[in-house]
């Protein structure tokens, strides 16, 4: 072929494919966490945003009302807004494109565009990494929903052990300091004692308060927390990627 | 409501506060609290998440299986695994003690 996408797309390709491999654990949690295999892909289609949507799955596994799912994945939904200033001053999409924008606005396409120097490359790793990850993300999740609907009980493959594991690999790219640590620590804490004390979904909340306010009243790095699942900087071609296609 | 109801004003919550990046003043950028707070949230919500999914049972505290998918995920990431595997070694950890009676 004589198509020979730019480094930004190639790092945005790759993203997609290594994100939009991971909705096969999302559309089989979903079922497993008592969703149905529809309301599983309509998470992927329109929440589009892997931590709220494995946040609400996950309160929803645990016994939670509708209402504390919502507010923990609106909580957790609260870092695309910054992303999308950052990525209105980098791309300034216009009309219709800004709305198509918002919507695959995630971590992997904020940090892929982030990654860029050149502003039509920019533009180009967004669009890329954003739109890839959307179709391959549906399309593994549908796969992963049937999957988990064709399992059945999903204790007894482990599936609720999946979920604790793909929290921890949420939060594990975000813990590159002593003080992300302190308040992962501190959060998980308050989580474990209130559990047996009020409503479940209601400690996620607790949790999300003290977060906030440690947030807003101590001092550090603007970016903190901000870190992609999938980085593109591992998938750079000038670092040597395995992903390197001809 | 039913989950239905939630599941969808979510998502157009969730696309509201993507879209609201946008549309508002590129000087509010400039505020360092906002990000802050953005960030620290999510981590305090994920680890919360996390918590919530190894150790409870409906409103009280277990220790279960869970706990062994938890150290599995932990080893795996710190072996830089790419996040499916991770997944997988949860499991199969929780899995395999399930098998050998423990959980």
């Amino acid at each position: 072929m004589s198509f020979s996408p730019s480094p930004a797309v190639k790092i945005g390709l790759s993203i997609a494919v290594a994100t939009g491999l991971y909705g096969v654990s999302f559309g089989a949690l979903g079922v497993a966490s008592g969703l149905g295999v529809w309301q599983t892909v309509a998470l992927s289609a329109l929440m589009f945003t892997g931590g709220s949507q494995f946040a609400f799955i996950g309160v929803v596994a645990g016994g939670g009302a509708g209402s504390a799912a919502f507010g923990a994945a609106t909580l957790l939904g609260v870092r695309n807004a910054v992303y999308g200033m950052q990525l209105n001053r980098m791309l300034k999409p216009r009309g219709w494109r800004r709305l198509l924008a918002a919507q695959v606005t995630i971590d992997e396409s904020a940090a892929t565009a982030a990654g860029q120097l050149d502003p039509g490359e920019q533009r180009r790793g967004f669009w890329s990494a954003g739109l890839g990850v959307f179709v391959l993300w549906n399309l593994f999740t549908l796969a992963g929903a049937l999957l988990g609907d064709a399992l059945g009980d999903p204790r007894r493959w482990g599936l609720d052990g999946a979920a604790v594991a793909a929290f921890l690999g949420l939060l594990w790219p975000r813990l590159r300091a002593r003080e992300p640590v302190a308040l992962a620590v501190v959060c998980a804490l308050v989580t474990v004692l209130a559990m047996p004390r009020v409503p479940p979904g209601v400690p996620i909340l607790l949790a999300a308060l003290v977060a906030a306010l440690w947030g807003w009243f101590s001092r550090g790095p603007a970016d903190e927390g901000l870190e992609p699942d999938v980085d593109p900087a591992d998938f750079d071609a000038a670092g040597g990627s395995p992903q390197e296609r001809r | 409501m039913a989950l239905w109801g939630w599941l969808l004003l979510a998502s157009a919550a969730a696309y509201a506060i993507k879209l609201a990046g946008y549309l508002v003043p590129a000087r509010w950028l400039e505020n360092e609290h906002m990000s802050r707070v953005a960030g620290t949230l999510t981590i305090g919500l994920l680890a919360s998440l996390t918590a919530m999914n190894t150790f409870s049972a409906g409103a009280a505290l277990a220790l279960d299986a869970r706990l062994g998918a938890l150290l599995a995920a932990a080893l795996a990431l710190w072996l830089r695994a790419p996040f499916l595997l991770v997944v997988v070694a949860g499991a199969l950890a929780a899995a395999l003690l399930r098998l050998a009676g423990i959980g």
